[in-house]
């Protein structure tokens, strides 16, 4: 690429604008809070930086520590079922007429158009114990429950003696499908991307060649895909480990992510250093988590197809 | 960011331009000389304002006003804590008023452009946060209390214990989502004071409230009043007005102040330092200020109102209302919570982070 030599105005042009952008509302931002997370408080609005670990030290605490586990686990869940869903739903975008393919990706990319507070708070109707599931599950057991008096058994009591409304919302499993519902989309464009430009030709090779359905998927699909499903994993997982507003509006009494703690170090606890360190720390292990993913990739053959 | 505010990179310059880059480097014109520009910015918290006030306003003095929500004081203050971002008139709670009045994020007021503060009621002219009112006009007040599904609670729960020490409701309470109140109103119940810093008794409350949470469905954020409504909880700690809002919906829903007493508070008509237009804000504070004016923002949105002419004007369905207004023996057990320093804030939020990752 040696290009930028012989062009130099051109390329100057084209260079320069994103690189101010990314500097002065990426890196300058970024560095400030990470100057911040050496800073002690003095007063109410005033931090004074004074270069010392103090933050970070406090962050190692057990409680933070634990707190730290719990998102990873919780972000960890939501990228694999967003792995597994995503893969189905990409192979069916893939394998439909490509007249529809344009409809369908549209259909992946909707919800988009509409705010993430819109969208959990809809969730929060679907699953409340007056919402839409539990409504319609009552329907079904009336309904069951007339069919069974009509055929004598409404003594037995088969399914109860009253619905009991299931307990969908307010839980750590209310936060996960939120997740998993937020975070889909993220998961199947890249996967679409690495199964569109896939050539067929090599699975059905395999399966010439003797390999069932479940081996061809696995030795043929997966290693074909796998850039898509690296950036699927990444773009899914880096912004879940982050989220707090999901497990604040879904979340029961113990659902608290790290990303929560963080928000209240800004808030109520009008601690900024704290909050600094906390984030940095977390910034570092999805750095860490992300160069660790590369390199394994890179030393695997299968994961450098395109 | 007005240009005099720069000088060399001090500690509060940085967190000035950091408040810049947050707030999309928001350069607020600034008009110097002469009439300001017929605007002004309300930053406000979600319904609370009367339904035609801000429109009235407009007929009224010709300036435009954009109104833009906040959820809590925390996000007011962190908003403002870097430079003001714009704003001209905000609503902080009592004990925020207090910080930011410390932190010199307060413009003083100029009562001559005040003159319907004479419909004030005498009790809320002075102020423990705010010597002589300097700073601050009362807007609202109210407490924190019990709600409650008449038909699925026995009797009136007049006692913090059926939310904070009891399974009697298990799995049917919601507590609220801030951390800081939530400590101060289980310090009540223990008998102490709302504003007790004593670390063992914060270390008492964070026992209690971890002993409690296996009957609690959830930590609501500013919509117990919601779950109440849908039947998600029959019995939640919330503010009064909330409660109030989804009482006139449902006659199931009642509010009771509990025996021990709880939180007073008390919500102020503020200019943040730096404001863009701070006469507009003054004529809109004057506005509020009067009596019908009062009287329709406070039969809309169901609070009590500090303005005594206002009072006057209002139906005896609202004066009689112990949810508006609570019988006289109850306010007296209550508190206002006060600032009490960046120890006990640190020492609250490691607590209630206990709390929730437990």
């Amino acid at each position: 690429m040696e290009g930028w030599r012989r062009n130099p105005l051109t390329f100057w042009i084209f260079a320069i604008p994103p690189t101010l952008w990314l500097a002065l509302f990426f890196l300058a931002p970024l560095a400030l809070v990470w100057v911040l997370s050496f800073g002690e408080k003095a007063g109410l609005i005033d931090i004074d930086i004074t270069w010392r670990l103090d933050n970070y030290m406090r962050a190692l605490d057990p409680l933070y520590l634990q707190i730290f586990a719990k998102s990873f686990w919780f972000a960890g869940l939501t990228t694999f079922a967003c792995l597994v869903i995503g893969f189905i739903v990409a192979i069916a975008i893939s394998f439909a007429p490509p007249r529809r393919r344009p409809f369908l990706l549209l259909l992946v990319i909707l919800p988009f158009w509409t705010n993430l507070l819109i969208r959990t708070y809809s969730l929060i109707a679907v699953f409340r114990t007056k919402g839409v599931i539990n409504d319609g599950l009552e329907h079904l057991w009336e309904w069951g429950n007339a069919f069974l008096v009509w055929v004598g058994l409404g003594d037995a009591q088969l399914l109860g003696a009253e619905f009991e409304p299931l307990q969908l919302l307010y839980n750590n499993f209310a936060v996960v499908v939120g997740l998993v519902y937020v975070h889909l989309p993220f998961m199947v464009l890249p996967l679409y991307a690495a199964l569109d430009r896939m050539d067929w030709s090599y699975i059905e090779a395999s399966l010439d060649l003797g390999a069932g359905q479940i081996r061809t998927f696995f030795s043929v699909v997966i290693p074909l895909a796998m850039p898509g499903i690296v950036s699927g994993v990444i773009i899914t997982f880096v912004p879940a480990l982050g989220s707090f507003l999901t497990p604040d509006l879904l979340g029961g009494t113990d659902s608290q992510m790290i990303a929560n703690v963080i928000e209240r170090q800004f808030k109520s606890a009008n601690d900024w250093p704290f909050g600094a360190a906390l984030s940095f720390i977390l910034m570092y292990v999805t750095f860490f988590a992300i160069a660790v993913r590369s390199y394994w990739s890179g030393r695997d053959p299968s994961g450098r197809t395109s | 960011m007005s240009k005099n505010h720069r000088g060399g990179l001090s500690r509060r310059s940085f967190l000035a331009s950091m408040g810049a880059v947050a707030a999309g480097l928001n350069f607020a014109p600034r008009s110097v000389f002469g009439a300001e520009e017929k605007k002004l910015n309300f930053y406000n918290w979600d319904t609370y304002i009367g339904e035609n006030t801000l429109a009235d306003f407009t007929k009224a003095s010709g300036i435009d006003v954009t109104m833009d929500l906040y959820a809590d004081n925390d996000e007011l203050f962190a908003k403002l804590k870097g430079g003001n971002p714009g704003y001209d008139v905000i609503v902080p709670t009592n004990d925020f008023v207090e910080r930011m009045i410390t932190a010199g994020m307060l413009e003083p007021l100029n009562y001559d452009l005040i003159p319907n503060f004479e419909n004030v009621d005498t009790s809320f002219r002075d102020a423990a946060f705010d010597p002589g009112r300097k700073y601050s006009i009362p807007y609202m007040w109210g407490t924190i209390g019990i709600g409650y599904r008449k038909s699925k609670v026995d009797g009136v729960p007049d006692d913090w214990k059926w939310v904070l020490d009891s399974d009697r409701y298990a799995g049917k309470i919601a507590l609220m989502g801030d951390g800081t109140t939530m400590i101060q109103m289980a310090m009540k119940y223990l008998g102490y004071p709302l504003n007790d810093t004593d670390p063992a008794h914060i270390q008492e409350v964070q026992e209690l409230l971890i002993r409690q949470k296996p009957n609690v469905k959830v930590f609501a954020e500013d919509n117990g009043q919601d779950l109440l409504l849908s039947g998600e909880v029959d019995i939640v700690m919330e503010w009064n007005g909330d409660i109030l809002q989804v009482m006139a919906e449902d006659d199931d829903i009642g509010y009771v102040v509990p025996k021990q007493g709880g939180l007073l508070w008390q919500d102020c008509l503020c200019i943040p330092t730096g404001a863009p237009h701070p006469v507009n804000a003054h004529e809109f504070i004057n506005f509020i200020l009067d009596a019908e004016v009062g009287r329709d923002i406070a039969d809309f949105i169901q609070y009590a109102t500090p303005n005594a002419a206002a009072k006057k004007l209002l139906s005896a369905e609202y004066v009689t209302n112990p949810a508006i207004l609570p019988p006289q023996e109850v306010i007296e057990r209550c508190e206002v919570a006060t600032y009490n320093g960046a120890e006990y804030a640190r020492a609250v939020d490691e607590a209630w982070t206990r709390i929730m990752a437990a």
